[in-house]
């Protein structure tokens, strides 16, 4: 089966900085790829080039099979390709409706905004997501970390995702939305939305992701089941960079 | 623990929440109403007459249709200096097209300068713009220059001589004694717009309750139409009041006042219900999250300054046909008006907050102070420093304002 993503050998460095280094991975339709490593490993830079924020110095993004160019957050946006950043890129001096519709706003024909369809849509998203705001027009900046993460979640749920990228997804949640995280993860990977859920707790993402990935200094250390592995051996890929040793496989 | 003061500011703001008020707006034009009465009686009672408020109305045009568009460059987290330049620069030309190159007399001179000078204003501001969006200048630095480079060209293509007179249509767009339009089309206006206003109204709750959301209260859309209608209509009985020199023929609405209000209405459209000054916004709070969110903030920053040009070259427009003149010097330290009078309305130089309501009302305020200052016989160097003073003292007021807010 072709697979939903499939990246190879993406390489982008900053200046001197080999942030990604010759890094190939693919995502299947419905499955939850966690991706692990230390800080500074090159997770967010990995998906970003995935999600169109800047380009690859080299390397193919392939998507069910076919090579695209991702130029741009809007294009990737376009593929289907929706990202929860590790800071959730909110505008803070504008709405939850505001936010949830940035880039991508309901006009009519002059560009003018139907302010009460995007309201109506947002709720009905935020509903389905089981996710709470106390008011849409009560502005970011003055909502709660798990709020904002709801407001961000919200936003690349609501335009029919294929692909959707976490960073981080629950560093600013409690115990109880985190748990819904993960109920929304199970769900969205049930309904054949591939997932990218990248964590350096492997705590976090040991239940809900059904392979590992690990990135060391900017490369792959490799790719595991999470059904074949323990939790010390993927901490042991996160620290030493090896893959665990496997005499019978 | 909130304070009982901080919990009666909450509610406070719930209820002109719920009203659908903005309290800061509310509370500029109490600012002002007290600016009013004082002035009124310092200066014997010579400030709240037809005859003043209709010469404060067409002062107040120019600066004011340059403060909408410099509410979005604050918005969106730039600056333009050279606002100034470019109506004394615009001018000259516009003036020279008039009197130099088109017949003076002609019957379509008028529409020709018009166009042209709205031209000029607009590839200024591409240019501007794209020195900052695309060459990655900072626009304090590319509109300083633009404020020197223009102040000099209005002088060099003529030689620092003014040039005037000008077609007499064109006059007509600087409010003169022609340039308004008299007692009927004044009340056909205040009739029109009383009737928006309450169509307005009316279609936001007939949208609000098609998609199933509350509305305001029917007594407070009603008050809201009533309050409005009052304003339109005194306005328009001011305006009106006034009558030529030495007849009792009625004023009206100048032309230039006219133009200012549908500058303002329009430009708060863009600012607050168009996805333009939506993705203004969401760069002026966040450059970076707005180009995460696919928003072109380059595209964007380049259509701000085009826009700014643009109403300078309607600015320039009104103050030329009003001087009957095109002076090189026309304009100079007006840019200074245009951004104290958008940061007493509240626009953050931090970016990402402002309204254009808001600015148009600093203006005001700005105006009023110095109308009221010259018929009380102040010095004019007094005057400039008075305004200074509350120039600063207002954008403190409302960071305290803001901070009190925010915690
Ligand atoms: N925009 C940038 N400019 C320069 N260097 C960068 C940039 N973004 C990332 N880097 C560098 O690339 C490397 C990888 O960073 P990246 O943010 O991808 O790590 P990460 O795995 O997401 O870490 P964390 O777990 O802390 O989020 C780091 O050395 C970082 O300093
Ligand atoms: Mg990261």
């Amino acid at each position: 089966m072709t697979p939903l993503v499939e990246l190879r050998n993406i390489v982008k460095t900053f200046g001197g900085v080999h942030a990604v280094d010759d890094v190939s991975l693919s995502l299947a339709e419905g499955e939850v790829l966690g991706l692990l490593g230390h800080n500074g490993a090159g997770k967010s830079t990995l998906i970003k080039v995935l999600a169109g924020v800047f380009p690859a110095d080299s390397g193919t993004i392939l998507i069910q099979g076919q090579p695209v160019s991702i130029r741009s957050t809007r294009d990737a946006k376009t593929l289907g390709i929706e990202t929860i950043y590790q800071t959730l890129a909110l505008s803070e001096n504008l709405d939850s409706v505001a936010n949830l519709f940035l880039g991508r706003e309901m006009t009519g024909p002059l560009g003018f905004m139907n302010e009460e369809a995007m309201e109506e849509q947002a709720r009905k998203t935020l509903g389905r997501l089981k996710l709470h705001l106390p008011s849409l027009s009560s502005l970011v900046q003055s909502l709660s970390g798990g709020q904002r993460q709801a407001v961000a979640i919200a936003r690349a749920i609501h335009f029919n995702a294929r692909v959707l990228i976490m960073d981080e997804p629950t560093a600013a949640l409690g115990p109880e939305e985190t748990l819904k995280v993960a109920a929304l993860v199970a769900e969205l990977s049930r309904q054949g939305i591939g997932i990218i859920l990248i964590s350096h707790d492997i705590h976090d993402i040991f239940d809900l992701a059904s392979r590992l990935a690990v990135m060391k200094n900017g490369r792959l250390v490799g790719a595991v089941s999470t059904a074949d592995v323990t939790q010390d051996e993927v901490l042991a890929m996160i620290i030493a960079g090896k893959m665990p040793e496997r005499p019978n496989s | 623990m909130p304070t009982i003061a901080s919990r009666a500011r909450i509610l406070s703001d719930r209820v002109a929440q719920a009203a659908g008020l903005d309290v800061r707006l509310l509370g500029m034009l109490l600012v002002m109403a007290v600016i009013w009465l004082v002035l009124h009686t310092a200066t014997g009672g010579n400030f709240l007459t037809p005859r003043n408020l209709f010469n404060l109305s067409l002062q107040v045009a120019v600066v004011g249709i340059m403060t909408c568009g410099m509410v979005l460059v604050i918005v969106s987290r730039h600056i333009d200096l050279s606002v100034g330049s470019q109506i004394g620069f615009i001018g000259v030309f516009g003036a020279l097209l008039q009197n130099s190159i088109l017949p003076i007399d002609g019957s379509s001179t008028w529409w020709i300068a018009t166009l042209a000078m709205l031209s000029t204003g607009a590839l200024i501001g591409l240019g501007q713009g794209l020195l900052i969006a695309y060459a990655g200048i900072p626009s304090f630095v590319v509109t300083l220059g633009g404020l020197l480079f223009f102040r000099n060209a209005a002088f060099y293509i003529n030689s620092g001589v003014t040039v005037a007179p000008l077609n007499k249509t064109f006059q007509l767009l600087g409010g003169g004694l022609d340039g308004t339009i008299g007692a009927f089309w004044s009340w056909t206006v205040c009739a029109l717009a009383v009737l928006s206003v309450a169509a307005m109204v009316w279609r936001s709750r007939q949208r609000r309750s098609r998609y199933g959301m509350n509305s305001r209260s029917i007594v407070m859309d009603v008050l809201l139409i009533k309050v409005w209608s009052a304003f339109i209509i005194g306005f328009t009985a001011i305006m009106n009041a006034y009558q030529q020199p030495k007849t009792n023929i009625p004023m009206g609405i100048p032309i230039p006042v006219l133009i200012l209000i549908g500058v303002t209405i329009i430009m708060s459209a863009i600012a607050r219900k168009h996805r333009f000054g939506r993705h203004v916004f969401a760069t002026g709070g966040s450059s970076e999250s707005a180009e995460l969110a696919g928003i072109d903030t380059r595209k964007l920053t380049v259509l701000v300054f085009v826009l700014m040009g643009l109403l300078c070259g309607l600015a320039s427009i009104v103050i030329t046909a009003r001087l009957n003149a095109g002076a090189s010097v026309t304009g100079t330290m007006t840019e200074l008006n245009v951004i104290a009078a958008a940061v007493i309305g509240g626009t953050s130089l931090a970016g990402g907050i402002g309204t254009v309501y808001g600015a148009i009302v600093g203006a005001l305020i700005m105006q009023s102070l110095e109308s009221g200052m010259i018929l009380m016989g102040v010095a004019t160097p007094l005057q400039r420093m008075v305004l200074a003073v509350v120039l600063i003292v207002a954008v403190w007021i409302d960071m305290a304002y803001r901070k009190a807010r925010k915690s």
